[in-house]
């Protein structure tokens, strides 16, 4: 019988502690399965942000170093320059990457850092319990912003992928969604085009994935992900902001 | 052969860590120590290293860890507001168990306040400074050449006990030039650890980290980092002891302010006051016994420091109880006088407070 679906190599043959219908897990798997076909799991070093996917170095199977809040592309940037031939990428959620971690990300893609980030905004703080992210919809409400985000007092929502395809240093940047089968498809093709042009030292690369967090949402997960639809996507649209010389274009 | 230089503090540091194998700098400017980062960005790509200018301090400490957990030698300095800044990172690094330089060259705080050589660093750099339970290890040179040959061997000793090593330095020490001998570049290469995260090729994967959610296991790593520690006291305290056999005025002042208190004794000695002076150079771990043990004559100890009183508290533990301690001080970047200093060795020697 020929076999058509099995565990990655890189990812650990183990149940994570994800709640039920996040997507955090099937980023993980993505992550794993671009890092296989590639051929680089043994010359692959990951780096875990401080957030609900904190540990996700228990879920893969290559060297990991768990950062501080926010400063994964700092530390990404020492083991890089350290390890040219190594493939390192960052994991990093909105909170992480998009608040605290503000200054090292862009940073890194000023320096076209040659690592591969991959953000998962899922609108909120997991972790810590449902604060208002950066990310955060105007009128969304979060433990922070119980009265729903209000534009007049903490701003609009953060668009980074945007925001970084300014940024010269920038070789490939895209936003994609975990919320469809075919959108699982396209986030895949985009994250192991971010570890190719790591490969083939375009420059530094980034995939935001649009994700849910039911818990904190207070939804079930196919709510979570009709929710992801109607109101995540009009905001923070997916698609590639930016495809460098040298970097095909996903069509 | 070994060459004798004319060479200024800071560029002494760069030179003797790029000596002992360093070839990873990440660093963001501050005065008064911007020769070790301008130094680096020239020397280390001619042997092959890198100097990258982060940017904050923040990011180049991350940076260390980063590069300390692929296996490299490697760097950072700072002075004062920036080290504040990495404590962040140093708590991280010391927590996920990595070795690293990190220089301080103090001046004056608290906050922005000013660009001159002060102490006032001491218990940020001896007593954690960082959240959490550890220790740095650290030094307080009072030559260039002192500082030389501790850098020479900081990598050495970050390695053994998997911590960041920290020179605690000055604006003097810093900026002044003073003749130095550099040993010869140690022999790489020097051997990875087994924890060294480069890689998972033929072997199972590796992490560095310092989360542990599970109270014991944290517990277990607190105890081990504490252990290195214990294990540090036992070989690496270094202090210098000048006349203090007879002496019934025991100063006690490390670095710059060491330097002026030597001269102190020589003044007092020529008036016929018996003073000495005790030369803390490893301050963390501090040299307890040399002080406990010379407190049993009951001399008078007096801290000089440039700071409101740091020093004194361990020096006070150390005589525990034994002996009297006073305290002489000066802030901000004021650096104290000889004059002012012999004045109160001379009312010390004068008084009664001799239990
Ligand atoms: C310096 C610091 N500040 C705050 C925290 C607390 N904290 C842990 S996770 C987190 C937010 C994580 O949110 P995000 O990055 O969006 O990831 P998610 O949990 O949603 O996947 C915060 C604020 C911390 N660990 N360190
Ligand atoms: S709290 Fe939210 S982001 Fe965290 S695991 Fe649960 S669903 Fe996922």
């Amino acid at each position: 019988m020929k076999q058509v679906f099995s565990i990655p190599e890189s990812l650990a043959p183990r149940l994570t502690h994800y709640c039920p219908g996040c997507t955090h897990g099937i980023i993980h798997r993505l992550i794993a399965e671009a890092v296989d076909e590639l051929g680089v799991r043994e010359r692959t070093i990951g780096i875990a942000p401080v957030g609900c996917s904190v540990l996700a170095y228990d879920y893969f199977q290559f060297d990991m170093q768990q950062a501080a809040h926010g400063r994964a592309p700092a530390v990404a940037t020492g083991i890089k320059r350290v390890l040219p031939d190594a493939v390192v990428f960052t994991y990093q959620g909105d909170g992480d990457l998009a608040s605290i971690g503000t200054a090292e990300i862009v940073h890194a893609a000023m320096r076209s850092e040659k690592i591969t980030v991959v953000f998962v905004n899922n609108a909120i703080y997991g972790m810590t319990g449902g604060q208002m992210a950066p990310t955060t919809l105007v009128n969304q409400k979060t433990t922070t912003s119980p009265y729903g985000r209000r534009e007049s007092h903490a701003g609009k929502p953060i668009r980074v992928s945007e925001m970084l395809a300014t940024i010269p240093g920038a070789a490939y940047i895209a936003r994609v969604a975990l919320n469809s089968p075919a959108n699982v498809g396209r986030a895949k093709r985009a994250i192991k085009k971010a570890f190719e042009v790591q490969l083939a030292g375009l420059g530094f690369a980034m995939v935001e994935c649009l994700s849910t967090c039911p818990t904190n949402w207070g939804m079930a997960p196919h709510e979570a992900m009709k929710w992801l639809e109607a109101n995540m996507i009009p905001y923070f649209p997916l698609g590639e902001f930016r495809t460098a010389e040298g970097v095909a274009s996903n069509g | 052969m070994a060459e004798r230089k004319l060479f200024k503090g800071n560029e002494a540091v760069a030179e003797a860590a790029v000596r002992a194998g360093c070839r990873f700098f990440f660093g963001y400017p501050i005065t008064p120590q911007n020769e070790i980062p301008e130094y680096m960005s020239r020397r280390l790509p001619e042997v092959g290293g890198v100097f990258l200018q982060a940017e904050s301090e923040v990011a180049a400490i991350n940076m260390v860890y980063g590069a300390a957990g692929a296996g490299a030698r490697v760097m950072t300095s700072s002075s004062s507001p920036g080290i504040s800044l990495k404590q962040e990172g140093l708590s991280y690094i010391a927590g996920a168990e990595l070795p690293c330089l990190v220089v301080n060259m103090v001046r004056g705080g608290p906050g922005l306040g000013g660009i001159q050589p002060a102490q006032s660093d001491y218990f940020q750099a001896v007593k954690g400074g960082g959240h959490g339970d550890y220790h740095l290890i650290v030094f307080g040179p009072a030559s260039v050449q002192e500082m030389v040959d501790l850098v020479m061997g900081s990598f050495d000793i970050a390695e053994k006990y998997r911590t960041p090593v920290m020179i605690l330095g000055d604006g003097i020490i810093g900026q002044m030039m003073e003749p130095v001998e550099f040993p010869e570049p140690l022999p790489g290469p020097f051997p990875k650890g087994d924890w060294v995260t480069d890689g998972a090729r033929g072997r199972a994967p590796r992490v560095i980290n310092s989360l542990s959610l599970h109270a014991d296991k944290l517990f277990e790593r607190n105890l081990r980092i504490a252990a290195r520690f214990e294990e540090a006291k036992k070989n690496e305290v270094r202090v210098e002891t000048i006349a203090c056999e007879d002496a019934d005025v025991v100063l006690v002042a490390y670095g710059t302010t060491a330097r002026i208190c030597k001269s102190v004794v020589d003044r007092a000695r020529a008036e016929g006051i018996r003073a000495g002076l005790v030369r803390p150079i490893s301050l963390s771990p501090f040299p307890e016994k040399t002080i406990f043990d010379l407190a049993a004559r009951k001399p008078v100890f007096l801290a000089v420091e440039m700071s409101q009183g740091q020093m004194v508290e361990d020096v006070r533990l150390s005589v525990n109880g034994r002996a009297d301690v006073r305290f002489y001080g000066t802030s901000g970047g004021v650096i104290p006088s000889a004059s002012a200093i012999l004045d109160k060795v001379r009312e010390l020697a004068r008084s009664e407070v001799r239990a």
